[in-house]
């Protein structure tokens, strides 16, 4: 296994839309493998995505167990993530590997459905919710060459416009 | 080293204050750092860190200019840069209620007392101007743990008829 090195913004790689990955090789295996131990190096990381490590394809992992006041399906490997329905709005705080020592609000679905691959190219669906839910629309958002960034509540008035729920 | 300035301006809010103020901060090759610009009333006020090569003096004089001609005041420090320096806070409050004198006080000297360290201090006067109402959100590190302080903010709302509710924040790293 390796670590990996984490792109950093502005970064512009940070940008490209990720490809979908169509073949569950060797290759893609130790690749996921490497993408976890550089995920574990980071404490109190509850996600990465491929893009982040300079890799364009459509490949996340979400991990919130370590939190367990918050709902979560443990440790999740998602290829070809794609979110099928949501529901509901709310704020909160978010922070990112590639953004280092800035974090803001951001406006997210409170819950979704989640379709995905596993590692072995097996079809997966999740109902989450809350903080997961939010993990997993970041982590997808890097997938699509999005930070948290472009989608920032301003400071000052996000609190007064609507009701900022803690996820 | 570093020349660190804090720029602290107000004046009778109009359009083109920040244009023309960070303009000649960047015609003295300044750099600017974090800042906080905003309407507060009819004012508008600006706090900006800003790092120039020239002499506090030189930029004293270039800003006089045009603020003499913008009717602003301002004011100028040296002080540290200190910037990549951010702390997360982990707990919001938000307090609101009708507007009565010494809230702020009252409520910061509580939640002080429960050890909460102020990072962003927010609030406006809403409502009709015959009966106000004060909003302010807190942002801030609870140095004595979220209990104390939600016990603070219960005795402080009873006593004050105010409506005041905190959460935690828990930042999602990704």
């Amino acid at each position: 296994m390796a670590l990996l090195d984490i792109l950093v913004y502005p970064d512009e790689r940070l940008k490209k839309i990720s490809q979908p990955v169509k073949e569950f090789s060797d290759n893609l295996k130790q690749f996921i493998l490497n993408l976890e131990e550089t995920f574990r190096s980071f404490p109190g990381c509850v996600g990465i995505a491929a893009p982040q490590v300079g890799r364009f394809e459509r490949v996340v992992l979400v991990d919130i167990s370590h939190k367990p006041q918050h709902e979560n399906h443990g440790f999740l490997i998602l290829v070809n993530p794609k979110i099928s329905s949501s529901a509901g709005s709310n704020v909160g705080r978010e922070g990112c590997l590639s953004v280092p020592d800035y974090t803001g609000k951001v406006e997210r679905s409170v819950s979704i459905t989640l379709e995905a691959l596993n590692e072995k190219g097996e079809k997966k669906v999740f109902q989450m919710k809350g903080y997961e839910a939010r993990a997993v629309q970041h982590e997808i958002d890097h997938l699509d060459g999005k930070l948290f960034l472009d989608r920032l509540v301003s400071r000052r008035n996000a609190l007064s416009k609507r009701i900022e729920l803690s996820t | 080293m570093e020349n660190w300035l804090m720029l602290t301006l107000v004046g009778k809010d109009r359009a083109g204050i920040v244009a023309k103020i960070s303009q000649a901060l960047f015609d003295l090759n300044g750099n600017l750092g974090e800042t906080s610009m905003t309407r507060l009333g009819g004012n508008f006020t600006i706090m900006l860190m800003v790092c120039v090569p020239e002499k506090k003096s030189v930029v004293q004089k270039k800003l006089q200019t045009i603020c003499d001609e913008l009717e602003l005041f301002f004011h100028l420090d040296e002080i540290e840069g200190e910037l990549h320096q951010h702390i997360e806070p982990d707990v919001r409050i938000s307090i609101h209620g009708a507007d009565q004198a010494g809230i702020v006080a009252r409520a910061t000297g509580s939640l002080a007392e429960a050890g909460l360290n102020i990072l962003n201090l927010e609030s406006d006067v809403g409502g009709h101007p015959d009966s106000p109402v004060y909003v302010m959100h807190i942002e801030g590190v609870a140095g004595m743990g979220l209990v104390n302080l939600e016990k603070a903010l219960q005795k402080f709302s009873r006593e004050n008829d105010v409506v005041a509710r905190m959460a935690p924040i828990d930042t999602m790293v990704g």
